[in-house]
């Protein structure tokens, strides 16, 4: 095919995606001079990819299926704005043949390979037997027919061992063996045939080399349609949680020179095997010595930053340059790689709940600014609604140092100092990540995250003394700020009394946990905190975001976002979530004037339901009564224990008589 | 245009001057930080035992967190009564609850049982006062056990005296002024009309007890025997008798329900001021202290105190070369425009009638007035009862009785004679009246008035022919000074609630700014001035 007719160049670029991949495009498309054209769900009519572009176009309903997937709609999209190319993100479409086709046919530009090259790359087993060909290193294995013990041992004994055998017909972990030496393989074969037979009624086995201890490296390529095909260096995303990559790095610490050069080589001989087109990933599984082909991915990939930062090359650039027909502007010994860049994915989901998603409002998005070598691709703004039809990726937050070390350090540090609220994040959990021993030490393989998740998801420290103290200037900068929002009055003279100091006393709870008391002294003189028998001088000064807060002559810095009665600190010591104890005891008040169980008028006692004893939640229902032909049910005024009934059914009860004693349990 | 500072903080007047008036403010704060702790800590202790909130801790609770509050009065019967009946036993003054200024009454049960001595009802009406005369709301938070029944004759019957607390709920009732009712303690016998009295009230379980006559009276009077719960706690009046309407756990929780009450309270309408963003003065505040000099009948220029008190130090003289004496001038404190009147000298004819001519138009302009007194009284003297100074001062008399614009008044210095009348001394009713420590009030000086008494004597005795030494009238004389002294003390005044407090001069810009946002919550009556005799 004429590759003019493909590549051109052109001026209106419509984005086929949503959330931070879809803004990263038009980021880039901008600085080019593109006018840019989002699409969006009626769940994302608000979101912030729709307010970059310069139009966006609704697609359909929130289900993607109806909206981001749906081919017929984004191609009239693109015609109703005037697009004259798509880029398709990752996801979605990105790597669907269909779609490329029907742009084509369109007369659209699609930013990426031909349907035909992912076609070629799309089929596991195909591009397997392709790489093959093409002398790309594949996981050695034995795929025959025969399957006497001679045939198999002798195959295990070329692969080498530790191998993996199992079932052809398999799946799940059924009929499947690791094999460490010679000796083990004819038991394992026995009782993996036997396991397989039962399961898949077929005791075919395979045998495949079994990678210990497995690494995930993956090369970035790029082609051009002009037959030049560039290795962008390699990544490593080994930190994984079930095939999730959570953080990725390059260049892989676990390769040297010489290993980095022939997977780069490989990954070349890969994508050439196709006269690849476009920005590609090749990935491999790797052992720590040797790597295997497993797949390639048509597409720009999520973790695309980091290779960004190590090189200087803006890869949607190049991808749009690719698309407009242009030759690669490098050659291939004009890439340098410098420093080292790792990436995290900021996702909506709660780690400590088996990384549930978690959807909602985002009501505060604060994210350190992209100085210090950190970047930040988002796809989300404060006020955002997190909906649950999507990808719960928030965000990429990335680093790049000189040394990996450092790298990590800023990145972690950009962790720390984003304060997220109204949704569930795993930004605590990556942060534990990144900072644990192993993760610097580069001991990891990709089950190290499922291992090592009780660590990882540890319990947040306990308040202590500063969050305490914290939490006092929390509100008090809170509420000082509110005052001056409002006219200067001499009412808002910070507690100015002629008579004595004035004082507050707050409490504090986690949870459910005791409640941990401290009280403010201020007013005339200097403001004093108060816990227990400590008394602390102290000021504070506000700055974005939370404030400065002097204790005693030391300065630290703490974030704070107030929601009513709900606090959340970061200070030096992590996170904090505290609920701040109502000083008026408002939240007793459901017991107000209640616990009494007594005839409202008077009546007859028509049933009794609750036993003497009995715990109750509250609102159980203790008995009926029938008041002026109406029935009418008593019910526990709070959660506690029944300790009597003073009635007995039949009975006629005058009004204001209690009937009954609920005890309020202890919490 | 500003004014300029004619003050050398580096001279050395200045460092003495300074020292004398640190000295007082230093022992007015010790005064101050004794009565903060109301009856002694043994009598604490058994309050806080119960559960309950100290006076001072229930206001600090009930009024916005770092609000000020203008506590009002805390030296009353300061010296009375033995001298322990701190701040008469009850808390008063003006703080903003759920942003609403709100006078708020809060009896201290912990000096002899909050029972109320003479003053301590005089501070209560004073209270109320303050509430009707500037439309404020009133909160009271009760914990008293009545009249102190030794002194009943001096709290019982007069106008002014116990039954007028429920008169003035009535009366500010009816002009639409809310007052809430906490009741954390007793309300014994008249006590029971302050809740049953008020818009709402709320009451503390277990704690607060309204009858009108006490478990001792009923056994007295019927032979009943029942415990104060029984006969009127908060279950009773909350279920039973409908005298409470909300029914609280605990003092906090009582002085929340307040507050929320207070925020369903409609808004004052304020009256169409021409503020300003309020600007601090270009010179420290504390330099007064510094301005004036340690002996009261040195002469200073009162510019150099409102320089230290106004916005920006910006000060609109009027009349500024005629009637010297008085020195008048539109002003702002924070950002609220302001009349000042302030003496700097005796008052004459020119500056009575200056005053007068002052005080009309601040009338006329919906101004208020601040006096700053310092006045020893008007001049006397053939020439100037000739030149009819009574007939000016009249004037000025009258201008300041009829003006209905809020009216405030510090006395920085003397207020002495007729001085004080003309000058909106107490009987005139500003809306505050404060008073510095190194203040003197009386109907004359000690020195003039031992004088003038020692002159009638010597005149009678040597009508009789007799002679009288020197050293007889000294003797004479002696006691005399003394007594007004003693008697012309800012304390001795404060005690008596003839002001609202005794304030630390660095304070009096901001005691100022907050009578003025309080007072701005009634409207501004047009003023009916009486007869100016020409």
């Amino acid at each position: 095919m004429d590759s003019s007719k493909l590549y051109r160049r052109f001026r209106t670029l419509l984005i086929a995606n949503r959330g931070e991949i879809a803004c990263r495009v038009i980021r880039t498309a901008r600085a080019m001079g593109l006018r840019t054209v989002a699409v969006y769900s009626e769940a994302d009519s608000d979101a912030m990819h729709v307010a970059l572009a310069d139009e966006a176009v609704l697609l359909g309903p929130a289900r993607a299926r109806d909206s981001y997937l749906n081919v017929e709609r984004l191609i009239e999209a693109a015609r109703k704005t005037g697009a004259e190319a798509v880029h398709p993100g990752y996801g979605f479409l990105s790597e669907n043949a269909e779609f490329a086709r029907a742009c084509l046919d369109a007369g659209l530009v699609f930013v990426g390979p031909t349907a035909g090259m992912m076609t070629a790359m799309g089929s596991k087993s195909g591009s397997k037997e392709l790489m093959e060909k093409a002398g790309v290193p594949l996981v050695p294995g034995y795929h025959g027919e025969a399957q006497d013990e001679a045939t198999l041992s002798k195959a295990a004994d070329r692969i080498g061992f530790p191998v993996l055998v199992k079932a052809s017909a398999g799946g799940g972990g059924r009929g499947m063996r690791v094999v460490r030496s010679a000796a083990e393989l004819g038991p394992a074969i026995v009782s993996a045939k036997r396991e397989a037979l039962a399961a898949f009624g077929d005791d075919r086995m395979l045998i495949e080399r079994y990678v210990d201890n497995p690494r995930h490296i993956e090369v970035q390529v790029i082609g051009d349609s002009h037959g030049n095909l560039l290795s962008l260096f390699e990544r490593e995303c080994t930190l994984q949680r079930r095939h999730q990559k959570v953080i990725e790095e390059a260049p892989s610490p676990t390769l040297n020179a010489a290993q980095r050069e022939t997977v780069s080589a490989a990954a070349r001989k890969a994508a050439s095997a196709v006269n690849y087109v476009g920005a590609g990933t090749i990935e491999f599984v790797s052992d720590g010595k040797d790597v295997f082909f497993i797949e390639m991915n048509t597409r720009l990939q999520v973790e695309h930053p980091v290779t960004e930062l190590i090189t200087g090359i803006d890869l949607v650039e190049w991808q749009l340059r690719v698309a407009f027909g242009e030759a690669l502007p490098l050659k291939q010994d004009e890439i340098r790689l410098n420093g080292h860049a790792i990436e995290a994915r900021v996702y909506a989901e709660n780690p400590t709940k088996n990384f549930m998603p978690s959807v909602g409002r985002i009501s505060t998005w604060r994210l350190p600014a992209e100085t210090g070598g950190l970047r930040i691709d988002a796809g989300y703004r404060e006020g955002d609604i997190v909906s649950p039809y999507y990808d719960a990726m928030l965000a990429k937050t990335i680093a790049w140092a000189p040394t990996r070390d450092v790298a990590i350090d800023r990145l972690n540090r950009g962790l720390e100092e984003s304060d997220v609220r109204g949704i569930v994040t795993n930004i605590p959990f990556l942060s534990a990540l990144i900072t644990h021993p192993k993760v610097r030490a580069n001991a990891i393989d990709t089950g190290f995250i499922e291992r090592e998740l009780a660590v990882l998801t540890s319990a947040a420290p306990a308040p202590g003394e500063l969050e305490l103290c914290a939490a006092v200037a929390a509100i008090v900068n809170d509420e000082c700020q509110a005052a001056q929002a409002k006219a200067n009055s001499p009412w808002q003279t910070f507690g100015w009394q002629p008579v004595g100091r004035r004082q507050r006393r707050f409490a504090f709870r986690v949870g459910h946990g005791p409640e941990q008391k401290i009280t403010l002294n201020y007013g005339s003189g200097p403001s004093t905190l108060v816990i227990g028998d400590r008394e602390l001088a102290f000021t504070i000064a506000a700055k974005d975001g939370g404030f400065d807060l002097t204790l005693d002559g030391v300065k630290s810095s703490v974030a704070a976002v107030i929601d009513g009665h709900e606090l959340y600190l970061r200070t030096r010591n992590g996170r904090f979530d505290l609920h701040w104890v109502d000083p008026f005891g408002g939240e007793s008040e459901e017991h107000v004037g209640e616990d009494k169980i007594a005839a409202p008028l008077p009546g007859t006692v028509v049933a009794v339901l609750a036993e003497e004893g009995a715990k109750l939640e509250k609102g159980a229902p203790i008995l009926t009564l029938e008041v002026m032909k109406m029935e009418q049910t008593l019910r526990a005024p709070f959660a506690g224990v029944l300790r009597s009934i003073k009635c007995k059914v039949g009975d006629i009860v005058q009004e204001g008589v209690e009937l009954a004693v609920v005890e309020p349990s202890g919490d | 245009m500003p004014l300029h500072s004619s003050i050398d903080p580096s001279s050395s007047d200045f460092a003495r001057n300074s020292e004398a008036m640190r000295g007082l403010v230093a022992d007015l704060r010790e005064k101050l930080s004794q009565v903060a702790g109301g009856g002694g800590e043994a009598s604490r202790n058994r309050h806080t035992a119960r559960g309950k909130m100290l006076a001072r801790e229930r206001v600090d609770l009930l009024v916005d967190p770092g609000t000020s509050f203008l506590e009002l009065s805390p030296l009353a019967a300061y010296g009375l009564y033995g001298g322990d009946v701190h701040s008469a036993s009850v808390v008063t003054g003006v703080g903003r609850i759920s942003g609403r200024e709100c006078v708020i009454v809060a009896n201290d049960a912990t000096i002899k049982g909050g029972t109320y001595y003479p003053m301590t009802v005089k501070k209560h009406l004073r209270a109320q006062d303050i509430a009707r005369q500037n439309n404020l709301p009133c909160v009271y938070m009760v914990d008293s056990g009545g009249a102190f029944l030794p002194l009943q004759d001096e709290i019982f019957p007069d106008e002014r005296h116990f039954g007028r607390i429920f008169y003035n709920q009535a009366q500010m009732s009816s002009q639409g002024i809310p007052q809430i009712a906490i009741v954390m303690g007793s309300c014994t016998a008249g006590g029971a009309y302050v809740p049953a009295m008020s818009d709402e009230s709320i009451i503390v379980r277990n704690q607060g007890t309204i009858f009108l006559g006490g478990p001792p009276l009923v056994k007295a009077a019927t032979g009943e025997v029942v415990s104060a719960e029984e006969l009127g706690g908060a279950d009773v009046h909350s279920r039973q008798s409908g005298v409470t309407d909300h029914y609280a756990q605990n003092d906090a929780h009582a002085i929340g329900i307040a507050r929320r009450i207070v925020g369903t309270l409609k808004p004052s309408g304020r009256p169409n001021l021409n503020m300003h963003p309020p600007r601090d003065p270009l010179f420290a505040a504390e330099e007064i202290y510094g301005v004036v000099p340690v002996d009261g009948r040195k002469p200073f220029d009162v510019r150099d105190i409102i320089a230290r008190i106004v916005d920006g130090s910006e000060f609109d003289e009027f009349k500024k070369l005629y009637g010297t004496t008085l020195v008048c001038g539109f002003a702002h404190i924070w950002g609220y425009p302001v009349g000042i009147i302030a003496n700097n000298g005796i008052l004459f004819s020119e500056s009575s009638l200056k005053g007068a001519h002052f005080i009309e138009l601040c009338c006329q302009r919906g101004i208020p007035l601040v006096f700053l007194q310092n006045i020893t009284g008007f001049m006397v003297g053939k020439k100037y009862e000739a030149g009819g100074i009574a007939r000016d001062g009249a004037k000025l008399v009258t201008a300041v009785a009829t003006a209905s614009v809020p009216k405030f008044t510090v006395v920085i210095g003397g207020s002495y004679g007729a001085g004080n009348y003309g000058m909106c001394g107490r009987a005139y009713s500003p809306r505050f009246l404060w008073m510095w420590p190194n203040a003197r009030i009386s109907v004359m000086g000690g020195e003039q008035a031992s004088m003038v008494l020692s002159q009638v004597r010597r005149d009678n005795i040597e009508a009789k022919g007799d002679s009288w030494s020197k050293e007889e009238e000294d003797k004479f004389r002696e006691p005399i000074r003394a007594q007004y002294e003693s008697q012309g003390h800012p304390y001795y005044a404060t005690a008596r609630l003839w002001d609202d407090g005794v304030i630390d001069p660095a304070d009096t810009r901001l005691v100022l700014g907050l009578g003025l946002s309080a007072a701005s919550n009634a409207p501004i009556e047009p003023t009916k001035f009486g007869l100016f005799r020409m």
